[in-house]
């Protein structure tokens, strides 16, 4: 199969949802309504962190037009969505822990009625004393005044140390050695489409849930587990997200209450939540203090990498333990580094947790290596594309963490992107005020682990074709606007000869579709790709037996095209083949799956960061800053990602551009800041920037094609990657201006006016030297065979100076 | 221009309202916005919300071709008005050009801002025939996207120009 | 959803009826002509009138028209929209064209009228929040409480002017007519505007701001410069708005006035004085630019650092100077652009 031309596949072909998009049929979850319907609404915590005194619902249960009231007692089991940090409640019970945190919850006739009754619930506070930043985390705390009862420590809810390959002997090589610090701000998804569940609990003991999530099966999961029914009872749908991000891809409260409520009164009810309220959801990009050292040859490249981060974790741990070891895992995927030290912790703080966005964890470490890279280049007078070029990864090599590189396009998207920007011709040479920038990064396609200990398949897609040719494709996995469903439907039909457009697609319900592990770390195109053409094929297979023996011929010479099977001339409508085949054998109906090879190294905390395939990208910036005011803009952008296989240029470009977009405005503008208090500075879409289409420049997307041999007719991902070179791309193109480091985000008027001024001492904003923080002993771990080794590195700086 | 106002129940009136060509009777208080309206008393969940003060687009739709805000428009002054909302786009299944272009060129991605765009290009395009690129973005600078980064759906727009104009099938 | 809190709603046919309605009401009621600034504030339980006055239509309100002596009378029910693509308004008055173009998106000044952005409300990221925020702050003054969390100590409110029309206006020295239930009156509009962030705009509550004059362009240069993070939705983080008599390159008269770096337009009145008389040389702007920044004192209200927007006040003090030095009469330009 490997050897037939496609006809679908790297098309531009329209979505398959596009028509209901464009005509506002699609139906969102706030867009549905059921007869009987309550409205609930959810009374928040006004303090960052203090004990629950007393929480007296009596007169709001009393008000007309409530149906039902909860509060902690009637949902007392603790849930997260990693089993090792089961540590929120959906209605808090004993502590509130940021302002914002679930109280107590009312299911009433209309939202208005529900608004007034949750003004009518009396809480008392006793104040503890807040946390609001990873320093303040790291300081001593009394037992009585921690966020958490169980963490490694105090505030500190988890901390890693790994030392992979002879870390101390790499730096002894090094003929140069830089110690940067960085800041990476946090900032929210905020997806456009807030956050809304609808539960409907029926007298047979069932209960059903309509939610805007990227995850119903981890969703369904913790429904079991909290409200103590039998997940055989319990049907999520996950309706049409209008954005997740990864913002959608935890559980919340609001989602038990919505349930528990419905289980209480009898009647469906909607939990829609408000904008102010997704800001208090978040699960958005974790602030990230980080301290890398950098090792190197006198010609630049690495001989040791040393990178310390402090995750701003917030108030529960959601996905955090995971973002903690991202920001460590893929520091050596893009650049031969032969001893890496990585230590990471995450501190609890007092305001709303921090988990995946966009990239995840991967991110802020990226920013930082970036800079720091550019940093070198400079310091060695080598242009940052050089001093990269020299030091690439390769495809099919290892990493010093037993990463496995497959396919790889790296260096085509750096030389793609330097040439198409002319970044060496204009690289320190651009007037003053005007600068470009360079970074690259690599991402994931998939996480190779699930989320909970999982030995079955990650994902499967079980296809019915009946009678008249019609295919349906049951699939688990949630189209979140990132085009899963056009990818589905596009291999099944790939394989099957049909067009997208034939393919009926029932997706994301528990009770019809198989399990799958939902949208999150771009695996979907991956894993649900190649589950969809296992299951197709066997389908094929099925159906090429019939026509086969109805034709006569060999089935190796039959081709599936155009809704026909044939043999040369002769040919049987897919129709006919169906009606045949399932004469022959009974009904057609075929699952197929994927499961992800085995690839964690020998060591605790390998989990996070292997995958079975990884994207590559390379970036450039062109900026112009005036010097009188700070004010940055950003001209241009090129940008070329390895994407493996293109399925589909124009969901591929989307995503790039999307991810482009993002990045543009995580660096210059977005920011989930807080007061002293506690409370979000902005929680509004006034208040908290992100671009208009003014703000945003041109954009050149260059797709660069690797053929990944094992993605999906060889795709891997593109909806994450494209993110992370930007905003390093842009603070290295503002150094390239104006000669100054912003050495965190966002960047701000105000920071490179400073910088300018300290022209003369060190023309740089960033944070300060960072705390001394008890780390444990580091986990030792040698390399896997295959991995750079510090001898290979300091041989080629050898032979490389004797040239 | 003010008609017949009954008052209902609990302070609620009863507005004659005309959206997409079809006029309907809705119960409403005064305070209800016309978003409101469409949404929970006409059924019609295509204007989508996402911040209801206006801050982000979302709700867009035509009142005798401007294009306003629905969150932040009084149902109760929306009586004698033509209201346009993303459902009156189409001519049956018949796409409107510019929900075509936006099809084609994949400028909808989760969807959600899409009803709202496409009512302020409808606008754009019905005053501006063949607008520039500067004007596109003018013209949607008031609604906010978190997945295309808006080059699709500018792209969109200008194609959807074109062809209206003829030039480019 | 955030939803409006309950209100009647009355629909006057003229402006002298609404000017009856809200003193019947005294207190209760609140005028609402375009709803962009009030129904946000009513949705987040900052204002919550019992009765809300429909201006949407009063024929006293509307029209835009050039007077016979070349002065510009603009009703205040006009759009912003309206307002910024009206040939009179672009033939002499266009600085006030480039502001209310500036202000938030096209959907919001397709409804949003210049009376709105006259009397606009001042601002502050304390105040406007939800209920539910601002409760967990504790109240301030300009709502429910008796504090501002900006300044504890002190007993004003620091919230901020942030109109784009008014500096210009002031700039082009405009005046205001005011309808109430004993008649109307008209004043020069910088009088309505005092420093105090409770009440910012010197009106009695059941008078209606019906229109505004501008006086006769006569070879007047004006322009305004709004500074802000996005080039759209954002409201000022300072405004500047300047207007220049020059004859043979020297000043006869000069208005400058500061939006958004306190709760009142500011005129930079020692800038005005240091520049009258004088050839508008770059060294006048330069001393005057300096000067001009004295009276501006942002907080930490708004958007961006406030000791960068207090010095963005020179630069842009300066940037418009320069560019009224270089132009020709009636010609302003200003920007709400960020390139330099």
């Amino acid at each position: 199969m490997s050897d037939e031309p496609l006809r679908l596949v790297g098309r531009p072909l329209p979505r398959v949802d596009a028509a209901g998009k464009v005509t506002g049929q699609t139906r969102y979850t706030d867009d549905m309504s059921l007869p009987g319907m309550l409205h609930a609404r959810i009374r928040r915590s006004d303090r960052p962190h203090a004990r629950l005194v007393r929480v007296d619902t009596g007169r709001a249960a009393g008000l007309r037009g409530v149906h039902a009231v909860l509060t902690g007692t009637d949902l007392p089991v603790k849930y997260g969505i990693l089993p090792v940090s089961q540590d929120e409640r959906a209605l808090a019970l004993d502590k509130v822990r940021y302002v914002g945190d679930p109280i107590a919850a009312v299911a009433a006739v209309d939202e208005r009625t529900a608004d007034e009754a949750l003004r009518l619930i009396e809480v008392e506070y006793e104040d503890l004393p807040a946390v609001l930043s990873v320093q303040e985390a790291l300081a001593p705390v009394g037992d009585g005044d921690r966020i958490h009862e169980r963490s490694e420590r105090g505030n500190i809810q988890r901390s890693f140390a790994f030392d992979f390959g002879p870390v101390e002997e790499g730096f002894q090589a090094a003929d140069i050695i830089r110690d940067d610090v960085f800041f990476y701000g946090g900032n929210t998804h905020l997806a456009m489409e807030p956050h809304c569940a609808i539960a409907e609990a029926t007298p047979d003991g069932r209960l059903t849930l309509w939610s805007s999530t990227q995850v119903p099966h981890y969703l369904h999961r913790a429904l079991a587990h909290v409200l103590g029914l039998p997940a055989d009872r319990i049907r999520v749908i996950a309706a049409p997200v209008g954005g997740g991000f990864g913002g959608k891809s935890d559980i919340f409260a609001h989602e038990f209450v919505a349930a528990k409520l419905s289980m209480l009164t009898g009647r469906p009810v909607k939990a829609a939540l408000t904008r102010e309220e997704s800001f208090y959801c978040h699960r958005g990009r974790h602030p990230v203090l980080m301290q890398f050292r950098l090792g190197a040859t006198s010609d630049g490249r690495i001989t040791a990498l040393e990178s310390t981060t402090y995750l701003d974790g917030g108030a529960y741990g959601g996905h955090g333990v995971a973002s903690t070891l991202y920001t460590g895992a893929l520091q050596t995927t893009t650049y031969k580094v032969p001893a890496y030290r990585f230590r990471g912790l995450r501190g609890y703080t007092n305001k709303p947790a921090c988990g995946p966005k966009r990239g995840h964890g991967t991110v802020q470490p990226r920013f930082a290596l970036e800079v720091q890279l550019d940093k070198l280049a400079v310091d060695l007078g080598l242009s940052p594309a050089q001093l990269r070029r020299r030091q690439l990864v390769e495809e099919n090599s290892r990493t010093v963490n037993w990463l496995r590189i497959t396919s790889c396009g790296l260096r085509e998207c750096l030389d793609r992107v330097v040439e198409a920007s002319d970044f060496e011709r204009k690289w320190g040479k651009l007037p003053s005020g005007r600068g470009i920038g360079l970074a690259c990064s690599a991402f994931v396609s998939g996480s190779a682990e699930a989320i909970y200990r999982n030995d079955g398949p990650h994902t499967t897609v079980r296809l019915d074709v009946d009678r008249s040719g019609g295919v349906t494709a049951f699939c688990g996995e949630t189209d979140i606007g990132q085009g899963s469903d056009t990818v589905l439907a596009t291999c099944v039909a790939e394989v099957l000869g049909l067009s997208p457009g034939d393919i009926r697609l029932v997706t994301a319900d528990t009770d019809l579709t198989p399990v799958a592990l939902g949208s999150y770390s771009s695996r979907v195109t991956f894993m649900m790709g190649n589950a969809a053409i296992q299951a197709a094929t066997r389908v094929r297979d099925i159906l090429f037996r019939a026509v086969a023996a109805k034709l006569g011929v060999p089935a190796e010479t039959l081709v599936a095209a155009d809704g026909k099977i044939s043999a040369g001339e002769a040919s049987i409508s897919l129709a006919e083949a169906a009606a045949e085949a399932e004469a022959m054998q009974g009904p057609i109906s075929e699952t197929g799956s994927y499961t992800p090879p085995d690839l964690a190294g020998p060591y605790r905390g390998s989990g996070v960061g292997p995958s079975p395939a990884y994207s590559y990208s390379a970036c450039a910036v062109e900026v112009e800053v005036d010097p009188e005011t700070g004010i940055l803009t950003v001209d241009r952008v090129w940008v070329a990602h390895d994407g493996g296989r293109v399925m589909n240029p124009v969901l591929a470009e989307g995503q790039i551009e999307g991810s482009v977009y993002m990045g543009l405005g995580e660096v210059l503008m977005e920011e989930q800041a807080f007061r002293k208090q506690g409370l979000h500075r902005g929680p509004s879409l006034l208040d908290y920037k992100s671009p208009s289409a003014l703000e945003m420049p041109p954009v050149q997307v260059i797709l660069v094609e690797t053929i990944d041999p094992e993605g999906p007719f060889g795709a891997k991902e593109a909806g994450q990657g494209p993110l992370l070179p930007v905003p390093p791309a842009v603070c290295n193109a503002i150094y390239d201006a104006v000669g100054v480091r912003i050495d965190e985000t966002p960047v701000t008027p105000q920071k490179i006016l400073r910088a300018l001024e300290r022209r003369g001492g060190e023309p740089r904003v960033g944070p300060g030297p960072v705390p001394e923080a008890p780390f444990r002993t580091a986990i030792h771990v040698d390399p896997p065979p295959g991995a750079p080794t510090l001898r290979s590195v300091i041989d080629r700086a050898l032979t490389a100076k004797e040239a | 221009m003010a008609t017949q106002q009954s008052v209902g129940q609990a302070g609620r009136l009863v507005l004659h309202l005309t959206v997409n060509g079809e006029t309907a009777d809705v119960l409403a208080p005064p305070a209800a916005t016309l978003l409101e309206v469409l949404r929970e008393s006409l059924g019609l969940t295509g204007t989508k919300h996402g911040c209801e003060l206006g801050e982000c687009g979302l709700c867009t739709v035509l009142v005798d071709g401007t294009p306003l805000l629905a969150c932040l428009l009084l149902a109760v002054e929306m009586e004698g008005r033509q209201i346009a909302t993303v459902e009156g786009l189409a001519d049956g299944t018949r796409l409107a050009p510019l929900q075509e272009a936006f099809r084609e060129l994949g400028a909808a991605q989760c969807g959600y801002c899409t009803p709202g765009m496409l009512m302020a290009a409808t606008h754009l395009l019905a005053t501006v025939p063949s607008p520039t690129e500067g004007q596109i973005r003018e013209a949607l600078s008031g609604n906010l996207c978190r997945c295309t980064g808006y080059t699709k759906i500018v792209d969109a727009v200008g194609l959807a120009a074109r062809r209206m104009e003829g030039e480019d099938r | 959803m955030l939803r409006l809190p309950p209100f009647e709603y009355l629909r006057p046919r003229t402006v002298a009826e609404a000017a009856e309605m809200l003193a019947a009401h005294d207190g209760r009621a609140m005028a609402m002509a375009g709803g962009s600034d009030l129904l946000p504030k009513m949705k987040r339980g900052q204002i919550e009138p019992a009765y809300l006055i429909g201006l949407r239509g009063l024929p006293e309100m509307a029209g835009i028209s050039a007077e016979p002596d070349g002065s510009l009378r603009i009703g205040a029910g006009q759009t912003l929209a309206e307002v910024c693509e009206d040939p009179a308004v672009a033939a002499s008055a266009p600085a006030l064209a480039t502001a209310a173009r500036s202000v938030s998106t096209p959907q919001l000044r397709a409804a949003g009228t210049l009376g709105g952005n006259v009397m606009v409300d001042t601002r502050c990221t304390y105040y406007d929040q939800t209920y539910e925020w601002r409760r967990s702050l504790g109240f301030c003054f300009k709502k429910d409480g008796d504090r501002c969390p900006l300044a504890p100590g002190g007993s004003r409110c620091w919230s901020i002017s942030s109109s784009d029309t008014v500096p210009v206006l002031i700039a082009l020295a405009a005046s205001a007519t005011l309808t109430g239930p004993a008649g109307s009156r008209t004043v020069p509009l910088e009088d309505l505007y005092a420093d105090d962030g409770l009440i910012p705009v010197r009106k009695a509550p059941a008078e209606i701001l019906t229109s505004i004059l501008i006086p006769p362009a006569g070879g007047r240069r004006a322009t305004y410069w709004k500074l802000r993070r996005r080039e759209s939705f954002d409201f000022p983080i300072l405004g500047v708005a300047v207007a220049l008599d020059l004859r043979d390159g020297v000043v006869a008269s000069a208005r400058i006035i500061l939006g958004a770096v306190a709760s009142h337009p500011v005129r930079a009145t020692a800038a005005e004085d240091l520049l009258t008389g004088r050839p508008l040389t770059e060294e006048a702007i330069e001393e005057a630019a300096k000067v001009a920044s004295n009276p501006a004192r942002p907080l930490d209200n708004a958007d961006l650092e406030h000791y960068w927007r207090k010095r963005m006040s020179r630069v842009y003090v300066r940037r418009a100077l320069r560019e009224l030095a270089g132009s020709a009469p009636d010609q302003s330009q200003g920007s709400s652009k960020l390139r330099r």
